[in-house]
Formats: C-alpha cells, sequence, structure tokens
C-alpha cells in the first residue's frame, strides 16, 4: 500500500510497470492452506480440551486456559526443532491465528536474540513481535470493559 | 463429540481465512491482523457474542487469538462486577493469565535449550 499522492509522472508510471510485473498471490490456494492448517489446529485443541475435562476434572468453560498453556508448550517444542517455520510457510494465517502463533512469534523471538545475552537479549525481544497484540487487546479490552461497567453502574443495561 | 471436532474445525478454519484474507486482499502485515483480531474478540464479547460462539464451536474460538480480546473482557468484567471501577484494572488478566505466563516461562526455557539457527 503505497501514498498515491505526491507523485511524479515517471512515478506513476514506474508504480503501473510494478503492478503488472507484480506477482499475484494465490488467495484461494492461500485460503484453503490456511483453513485446513487453522482447522486442524483448533481440532487438536479440542482434542486436548476433551482430554482436560475427563482427566483433571475442567469444565466445559474453565478447559480453555490449560489447552492454551498447553498449545504453547507444543508450540515451543515445533519452534525449536524448526517445524513451526515449515507450518508457516505453508499455512500462512492458518499457522499465525491460532495461538499457537502468538507463542511461537515469542518463543522464536526468545531464542533468535539469545547471542545478545539473556536480559538485553531474550528478555528485551521477546514481545517484540507479540508486543503489539498485548497492546491493543489490553487497551481494547479495557476501553470495552469500561463502558459496559459504567452503562451497568449507570442502569441503563 | 464428532460434531465438537468438526465445528472447531469449521470454526476456527474460518477465523484463519479471515486473516489469510486481512494478509491477502488487504495487504495488513501479520502484525496488524493479530492486533485487529484481537480487538474484535474484546468487541465481540463487549455485546456477548462470543461466549456463545465457545458453547457452539469449543476450540475453534478459545484457540483462535479473537479468544484472547474476548478473555481479557471477560476477566475485567467479572472482577468488575464484585469490586466496581476498580476490577477493570485488577481482573484484565484473571482469565488469560495462563496463555501469558506460559508464553514467558516456554519462551524463556525454549531459549535455554534451542540454539538459534542459520
Amino acid at each position: 500500500m503505497g501514498k498515491k499522492k505526491n507523485l511524479t509522472p515517471v512515478q506513476q508510471q514506474y508504480q503501473q510497470l510494478e503492478q503488472k510485473h507484480e506477482i499475484k498471490r494465490p488467495v484461494w490456494k492461500n485460503c484453503l492452506n490456511a483453513f485446513w492448517v487453522g482447522g486442524l489446529i483448533c481440532a487438536v485443541g479440542q482434542a486436548i480440551t476433551y482430554f482436560y475435562i475427563y482427566f483433571f476434572d475442567f469444565t466445559e468453560q474453565t478447559a480453555g486456559n490449560p489447552t492454551v498453556a498447553t498449545m504453547i508448550f507444543i508450540s515451543m517444542l515445533l519452534t525449536g526443532f524448526g517445524v513451526y517455520d515449515h507450518i508457516g510457510q505453508f499455512g500462512g494465517a492458518g499457522s499465525a491465528v491460532p495461538v499457537t502463533g502468538f507463542g511461537n512469534s515469542v518463543i522464536a523471538a526468545a531464542i533468535e536474540h539469545r547471542t545478545e545475552g539473556f536480559v538485553l537479549g531474550v528478555g528485551g525481544n521477546m514481545f517484540k513481535l507479540a508486543g503489539s497484540v498485548i497492546l491493543f487487546g489490553v487497551f481494547a479490552a479495557f476501553i470495552v470493559a469500561l463502558i459496559k461497567t459504567l452503562w451497568t453502574m449507570m442502569g441503563v443495561l | 463429540m464428532l460434531p465438537m471436532f468438526f465445528w472447531a474445525f469449521v470454526i476456527g478454519g474460518l477465523i484463519s481465512v479471515f486473516g489469510q484474507l486481512m494478509f491477502d486482499v488487504v495487504k495488513l502485515t501479520p502484525a496488524h491482523t493479530m492486533s485487529l483480531l484481537v480487538v474484535i474478540g474484546a468487541i465481540l464479547d463487549g455485546f456477548g457474542l462470543y461466549e456463545p460462539l465457545i458453547d457452539f464451536a469449543g476450540a475453534g474460538a478459545t484457540i483462535p487469538i479473537t479468544s484472547f480480546g474476548n478473555s481479557l473482557v471477560h476477566g475485567a468484567l467479572q472482577e468488575a462486577e464484585q469490586h466496581g471501577l476498580v476490577g477493570v484494572l485488577t481482573g484484565m488478566f484473571e482469565i488469560t493469565s495462563s496463555g501469558m505466563s506460559a508464553a514467558v516461562i516456554f519462551g524463556f526455557i525454549g531459549a535455554l535449550i534451542f540454539k538459534p539457527k542459520g
């Protein structure tokens, strides 16, 4: 996405030329891959959820928490052995959208910056990629919860 | 039990396809897409729409990153019911704490045992 404004005619010509030669992204194929990779990860998550319900007395509502932790553990192993990169190349958003993608971004950043030391490297860079997710998640949740609580207090809801 | 696996697969897959469309058609970066999905999850829970989705699709709704936004709002509201406005701050990470601590702990363990490649 470039800015269309303030371009000289030559630059505009170049942009048109560039667009003509740009490789079209295979959107349908990518979506199909994302669908079944993402779906498969969620089906694995469902299996782990049932495991916690039947063996550790979690309820349907609370089983989500240990499931997420387990999925992140699995994604640590897959990231460490370099398997997750391949899944990511193939599945695109299918590997990024599930919580394993969140785990992968934290763990990959931690491993990658290990050579810079544990405090400045690992500690400082761990949330380099996942930080934006946490920031906007927390801020949006804060606004939503604030509005809802205020409404409830004022008796609107 | 089997229909649950089916719906987890379908709904999880569909949310992933939504993310892929953000990548390919709207041309957002992965970081922008993930942030957007988390915000969408938070807003959906604000309208009370995410909980029915979890009942319907199980892990198909709890595993995608949208559920992170959902559980943030959920924890904040739960605590706000008991303690009023302060609860919005104190309860924020109540439910999502397992995911956050798992990411930090396993991230550090990963950095301890694995060596960077390439």
